[in-house]
């Protein structure tokens, strides 16, 4: 329940963030087109804002953020340092 | 490359910058992507206000400038000078070098050793690095150091990524012996192998300037620029900043015998706020002991970022004190060094303003 409430979090900020774009028809954002390095910066910023966690500068590379699932994994992970 | 210099320092630092100031809040038109999108990477990244040059000013313009202020307001006499070095990535031309258009421009002996080194964001550790070797053989002359871009010149006003970032500014800062003065131990690394991640395609002899490199051209991510422009590969030169220099760090603490807490000031190159914070949370380095706000009042002036630091941000406690400090940059070529050494008791510190 609380993973999927964290990804609906992350589709909202992914929305706010390039509303232009229908991110639930993509596997990946980054190839895609759909986020760019500083969409990536304005995420992180966001997340780390929301979710009340530090993300690692080396864990900010577009693997990362591929897919909701991949973000969501990312906050998990970054919550647990 | 790893090693401590002895007896030598510096002693005074002069900042020169143009006296236009370009706001991002009136630039985010310029840009083809959403306002509110842009507008949110103001506080992120510090993109506040820049300085840009004149069109036809050069670095040359701006070194001539701050010589002739330091020479006429009595900070050395042209007889104590030994050479010149100019730190740059924007010459004048290909021929002649800035460093002699300077000791030319301001009547410098002809025993002036005259030199420019092409490098960025290290350009001035890579300059006191080359300062410090002359000085072993300067007959107690004094070395001038010179850095400087005019790199707003070579970005797209139609690039986000690039532009707002760019800060034009040149510092000359004066290095000299002294035999009562501490250890400073440097350290630099190189990996040309990632060179392209920063880079300006066109203009240098591989693939002169023509009408064709000057096109604009849609790069696909929404941002304009032409061949003849600067270009960032962002995420790969965040990458490789947060993967090489936290262990930079770290390695020469261990090497001083130092710690983050017994560091006052961490002086490090500016190339955007959140690149910076991200550096300061890994090395556990307290936001006090890091200035990073030049790029929200300045740009990013690339090589002159340290010492401009200096100038806007401590010119009064390096004035007046004596501080552990541990600079380090990183960027362009890509290179990535450092120093530790106490430092301060600048005879001279000061920012002028210029018509340039």
């Amino acid at each position: 329940m609380e993973q999927n409430n964290e990804r609906v979090i992350i589709g909202e900020m992914l929305k706010e963030i390039r509303p232009e774009f229908d991110f639930s028809e993509s596997d990946n954002f980054v190839e895609d087109g759909m986020l760019d390095s500083f969409d990536i910066i304005t995420l992180t910023n966001m997340l780390e804002e929301r979710f009340g966690i530090k993300i690692d500068g080396l864990d900010i590379v577009p693997e990362n953020f591929y897919t909701v699932g991949s973000i969501a994994e990312l906050v998990r992970k970054s919550g647990e340092k | 490359m790893q090693t401590v210099f002895k007896g030598k320092r510096v002693s005074a630092i002069l900042g020169i910058v143009p006296e236009e100031e370009s706001f991002f809040d009136e630039e985010v038109n310029n840009y083809s992507f959403p306002v509110r999108q842009t507008l949110r990477l103001k506080k992120i990244m510090g993109f506040n206000k820049h300085r840009l040059s004149k069109e036809n000013s050069t670095v040359s313009d701006f070194a001539v400038y701050g010589m002739n202020y330091i020479l006429s307001n009595g900070w050395i006499r042209r007889e104590d000078i030994g050479a010149v070095i100019v730190v740059t990535l924007c010459p004048d031309y290909f021929v002649p070098h800035i460093s002699t258009i300077v000791q030319g421009e301001c009547g410098l002996d002809q025993n002036v050793i005259c030199m420019d080194i092409a490098q960025g964001c290290c350009g001035f550790l890579i300059g006191l690095m080359e300062a410090f070797l002359l000085l072993e053989h300067l007959g107690g002359k004094k070395v001038i150091l010179i850095n400087g871009d005019i790199l707003s010149h070579k970005v797209s006003k139609k690039d986000r990524n690039d532009f707002p970032l760019a800060g034009d500014a040149a510092t000359v800062t004066i290095v000299e012996n002294d035999s009562q003065a501490g250890d400073i131990y440097y350290e630099m690394h190189m990996d040309g192998s990632k060179g392209d991640a920063l880079k300006i395609p066109a203009g240098a002899f591989r693939m002169p300037s023509t009408s064709e490199t000057a096109r604009m051209t849609d790069q696909g991510d929404g941002n304009f620029r032409s061949l003849d422009h600067m270009h960032m590969d962002g995420g790969a030169v965040f990458n490789f900043v947060q993967t090489e220099v936290p262990p930079l760090i770290a390695h020469m603490l261990k090497e001083t015998g130092e710690t983050v807490d017994t560091i006052d000031y961490f002086l490090f190159h500016q190339p955007n706020k959140f690149m910076l914070q991200k550096l300061a949370e890994k090395a556990g380095i307290p936001a006090e002991k890091m200035p990073m706000d030049l790029v929200e009042n300045y740009g990013n002036p690339s090589g002159a970022s340290i010492p401009m630091v200096v100038v806007t941000d401590l010119a009064n406690k390096l004035t007046s004190g004596m501080y552990k400090c541990c600079l380090s940059a990183f960027g362009s070529g890509l290179a990535w060094g450092g120093m530790v050494m106490e430092w301060g008791n600048l005879e001279k510190c000061e920012l002028i303003v210029s018509t340039l």
